[in-house]
Order: structure tokens, then C-alpha cells, then sequence
């Protein structure tokens, strides 16, 4: 009942978002939200009109303090503020690829609130100047992107928008997500990424000024449109501000996608999401390209930008997942790099050549026997990993194979000694994508 | 004011072919699979002869000198 209460709160002379943010709806409603009841909930998006009103936006989106809720935390108002400086026609890319097998937010949302979305794709592409808005979604959410180009269509007959948008499937592999990716797949086809620099902002699709923002960044900046930034700052923290998606997995009692407060530590999310199923040892932060933290450090880490890099990790795509003591990190850690191995767009050596060798001696740490040759190898090849990509997929798959071998001690020196360990031989408690690579489903 | 560049490789375009390494050992190392490694990328003023010869020499045109960025 207390939605219901808050919600008459839209009627009082400081505009408030009925009940809450991004998934106030749902949770509201328990039915995802048609035009009809988004507009009854937050009315149309307030697009701006004039030089001042474009100014204006990009202010508040500044001042609210909102980062990229796709994986780098770039401050959005800046990104803003770039493309729409640039020379050109600027273009604007929402990417909903949610690439990263551990999370489930970008579904989760574009379901429940799809025009939030879209809101704030419309108020993004006003604010940089934009003729045309590219929608990016993985095609094998195929129902989504039907429901997304219907969802288009409608507010296009309601006049409602001013931009058209083009709702795109893509191939659905780890780096097709990627921004460059996204370019390249619209410029040719390919959805490989691309050398850099230009970076997108710079020259992007058809050679213009791209804007790039992850569909929750989007979402946000639909509601700090309406309700300011001094609204956006009422939550997360002054560095920050906001609330996030999270999806947590792993061994919680009710895995799912949680809107926190940015800067709420790790165990409160835990909690939330019905707290531990066995005695938890560590926990994956920011997906496969995350890092690993001891549950004693995990727990009151801050989930937010600064608070995790203290602890050498970040937010990457809002992802929690707890790991029992019971299981093995290192057979856990082998599996995901197997994974992120053969998700390499084989463009680039190090990536090609010295990922796939990462992952083959992170296996035979967990299941064989690494000797102390093999051990001292593993180290310098995770070593040369990192910035020698084109895109950061090394980086990120680096990140994991050397917070994996702080976080599991323990576990390194028990297989050294005594081999693979009993947990080693389960299925494992992270699930990890088994469907075909792009080995055998191409690029196009 | 210094004349310092900075050396960058575009890594798609690499092949690894290690014609820098040969032509830029003082910044060019290889890795075991032939592909360079290039832990300092900053060229002072007395290497830009060996770097420029690099650039010139890759085969598949995938060094490149940049100005460095401004020091902080
Ligand atoms: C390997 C890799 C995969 C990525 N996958 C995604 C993704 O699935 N969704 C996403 O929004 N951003 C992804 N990104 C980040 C994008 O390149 C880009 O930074 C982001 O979409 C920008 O939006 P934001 O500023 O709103 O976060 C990925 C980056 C890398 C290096
Ligand atoms: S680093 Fe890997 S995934 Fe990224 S562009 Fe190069 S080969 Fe492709």
C-alpha cells in the first residue's frame, strides 16, 4: 500500500517519480508497462525544444552525477555533451545486448519498462542532436525485439516521438557488445570490434558523431529529465548517486534483478536477494570480466565505482554472484575463461593466442596437474593479457584469472599438492554459457 | 616542451610479423607467440630515428607514432 501512498506524491508541487525508479512500475503493477500506463505513471518525456532547453538536459544529466550502467561508469553528462559538440549529424546507439552471461537487468528491464527506455533514448538523441536512433538487441531475444519495434511504432503513431528508431537483432556472443561492435555491425555487418582510435563519439556509424549508452543509462536519464538532479542525488551516495540493477546469483535464496541504492554494501545485496543458501567463501563483482573478492571483504565493500576499486574491483554490469566455501573458485574460474576463450573475435594475438593459453592452464590447475613451471607460466601470461587488445576483452578476462588466484589461495595450494579437489568435479554453481561460439555462428 | 611520442599499434591489423621488435628492440619485445609487447610506449627524443624506422618498416602498417599526451 505504500506505493499507492507515494504515488500520489506526483501530484504535489516538487514533481517526484511515482513510488520509486525504475521498476516503481512493476512493482506496483506486477505487469509490464504499456504506453498507455507509462504515460498515466510519468506522462510524456519532456523533449527539449530550444538551445536552452538542450542545455538544460544535459546539465541536469551532468549534475545528477549519472555513469554508464554498461560496464566503464563513464559519466554520461559528459558523454552528452561531447557528441553533442562534435561536427555532424549525431547518431544515438541504446545497447541492450547484455552480452554478459551473469546478467539479466537490460531483459528485466526493457521488459517491464520499455518506454523508459525509449524515453530516454528520444530525450539522449534531442540532447546531441541526432536524426536517427538505433535500438541493439541480442537475436536470440527474439520476442523482445518484436515487443521493442511494436512498442516504436506506437509512440511514432501518438506523435509522441521525434526520432525514428530502428530496433536491430545481433549475433549474441561476448564481444558483439562491445560499442565498436555495434558500429561496425551497422556501418557493414560485421559485429567484430573495431581498432580504435576513432573512438564512436568521434566517428562512428556512417562516419558520424555516435552516442553509445547502455539501455538502463538510458532509463535514468528518462527520469532525471522529469525530476532533476537534485532528485537523482536522493539516492546512492554523493560520489555515487543513484540507484543501479543488480542481478544477483549464485547461492542466494531468490537469485533476480534488484534496484539498489549505488554505494550499498555487497552483503546488504546479498541479503536482499534472500541471503545465502550455504556458507558463501567469495563473490564474483561485475560479471565474467569481474573480479573475485573473499566474502569477509566482499561484504562490506561498497557496490559503486569507488568503493569496489578500493577493493580492485568495479560494477561492470551490476553483477553479484555468490560462490559456497563448498565449491571450487578455481574450477569455476577454468570454466568462465574456457568460455571468454572461445568468445574471442580472433582479431588481435595476444587475444587469440595468449587467452585461449590463460584458459587451458587455468584448466589443468583446476581439473590436472599444474606444476610449479606451468604456475610461474599462467602468471606472466595473465600478465601480458591486459592492453593488448583492440577492444578490452583480454583486459577484463585477466582481471578474473588474477582475482581468482588472490581470492583462492587456499585452493591454488591444495591442488598443487593434492590435486584437482572433490568440488572441482561438480557441474559447478556459475552457470556458463554452452550454446555454440561464434567459431561456428560467424559475425553477421 | 619535449619532442617525446608515443608509440601505438593498431591490434587488428597486427600480425605478427616482429619486423618492430628487429627495427625497435629498446621498446619492442615480443611475446611467445610472436606479438609485441611494449611496456614503456613513450619515445624520447633520441629513439624517434629507431621508432620512425619501425613505423616504416612494419609490414602491415600497424605502428603508429602519436604525440604524447600532455604530462599531468
Ligand atoms: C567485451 C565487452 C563487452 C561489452 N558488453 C556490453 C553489453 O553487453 N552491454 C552494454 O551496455 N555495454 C557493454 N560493453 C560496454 C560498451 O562498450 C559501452 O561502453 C557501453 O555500452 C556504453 O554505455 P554506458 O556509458 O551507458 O555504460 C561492453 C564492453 C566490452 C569491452
Ligand atoms: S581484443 Fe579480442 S575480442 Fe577484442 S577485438 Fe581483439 S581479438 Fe577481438
Amino acid at each position: 500500500m505504500t506505493l499507492q501512498s507515494e504515488a500520489s506524491a506526483t501530484h504535489s508541487a516538487a514533481p517526484q517519480p511515482p513510488g520509486g525508479r525504475l521498476l516503481s512500475g512493476w512493482f506496483a503493477t506486477g505487469v509490464p508497462a504499456d504506453l498507455d500506463q507509462h504515460l498515466l505513471r510519468y506522462g510524456p518525456a519532456p523533449l527539449p525544444g530550444s538551445k536552452e532547453t538542450v542545455t538544460a538536459l544535459i546539465t541536469a544529466a551532468e549534475e545528477a552525477g549519472l555513469t554508464g550502467r554498461g560496464g566503464a561508469s563513464f559519466p554520461t553528462g559528459r558523454k552528452l555533451r561531447t557528441v553533442a559538440r562534435a561536427r555532424g549529424t549525431a547518431v544515438v546507439v541504446a545497447n541492450g545486448m547484455e552480452s554478459e552471461p551473469a546478467s539479466l537487468k537490460d531483459e528485466v528491464l526493457l521488459h517491464v519498462a520499455p518506454h523508459l527506455v525509449l524515453d530516454g533514448a528520444q530525450l539522449a538523441a534531442a540532447a546531441v542532436g541526432a536524426d536517427v536512433i538505433h535500438l541493439c538487441l541480442p537475436r536470440t531475444r527474439a520476442a523482445q525485439r518484436s515487443t521493442l519495434a511494436l512498442a516504436a511504432a506506437e509512440r511514432r503513431r501518438e506523435h509522441l516521438d521525434r526520432i525514428p528508431v530502428q530496433v536491430h537483432a545481433l549475433p549474441h556472443h561476448y564481444v558483439s557488445s562491445e560499442e565498436t561492435s555495434l558500429v561496425n555491425w551497422i556501418n557493414t555487418g560485421n559485429a567484430r570490434p573495431l581498432a580504435t582510435p576513432p573512438r564512436p563519439f568521434e566517428k562512428g556509424v556512417e562516419g558520424r558523431p555516435t552516442l553509445i549508452d547502455n539501455v538502463e543509462t538510458l532509463a535514468h536519464l528518462a527520469l532525471i529529465a522529469r525530476y532533476g538532479a537534485a532528485w537523482f542525488r536522493t539516492a546512492g551516495t554523493p560520489d555515487a548517486p543513484g540507484t543501479v540493477l543488480v542481478t544477483a546469483s549464485g547461492a542466494v535464496h531468490t537469485p533476480g534483478v534488484y534496484e539498489m541504492p549505488l554505494g550499498t554494501p555487497v552483503g546488504r545485496i546479498l541479503d536482499t536477494a534472500g541471503g545465502a543458501i550455504a556458507p558463501i567463501g567469495a563473490v564474483l563483482v561485475g560479471g565474467f570480466f569481474g573480479s573475485w573478492l573473499p566474502i569477509e571483504q566482499a561484504v562490506r565493500t561498497a557496490f559503486s565505482k569507488s568503493g569496489l576499486a578500493a577493493a580492485g574491483a568495479g560494477p561492470g554490469a551490476g553483477v553479484i554472484a555468490a560462490l559456497p566455501h563448498a565449491a571450487c573458485g578455481l574450477a569455476e574460474t577454468a570454466r568462465i575463461l574456457g568460455y571468454l576463450a572461445a568468445q574471442s573475435a580472433r582479431q588481435c594475438g595476444p587475444c587469440q593466442f595468449g587467452l585461449p593459453a590463460v584458459a587451458e592452464d587455468f584448466a589443468q590447475l583446476a581439473w590436472g596437474g599444474l606444476d610449479r613451471t606451468g604456475f610461474d607460466r599462467l602468471h606472466r601470461r595473465i600478465g601480458l593479457l591486459p592492453g593488448r587488445g583492440a577492444c578490452r576483452h583480454p583486459d577484463g578476462a585477466a582481471r578474473l584469472a588474477a582475482t581468482a588466484l588472490q581470492t583462492f589461495t587456499d585452493d591454488v595450494r591444495q591442488h598443487f599438492h593434492r590435486g584437482p579437489c572433490p568440488a572441482a568435479g561438480t557441474h559447478g554453481t556459475l552457470t556458463v554459457p554452452t550454446a555454440p561460439g561464434p567459431l561456428q555462428e560467424g559475425w553477421q | 616542451m619535449s619532442a617525446a611520442k608515443r608509440l601505438s599499434i593498431d591490434r587488428i591489423a597486427c600480425a605478427g610479423r616482429g619486423v618492430c621488435a628487429e627495427l625497435f628492440p629498446e621498446r619492442v619485445d615480443l611475446d611467445e607467440w610472436g606479438y609485441p609487447v611494449i611496456p614503456d610506449p613513450t619515445v624520447p627524443e633520441h629513439l624517434l630515428g629507431h621508432a620512425r624506422r619501425a613505423v616504416a618498416g612494419c609490414p602491415v602498417l600497424a605502428l603508429r607514432l602519436d604525440p604524447a599526451p600532455p604530462e599531468r
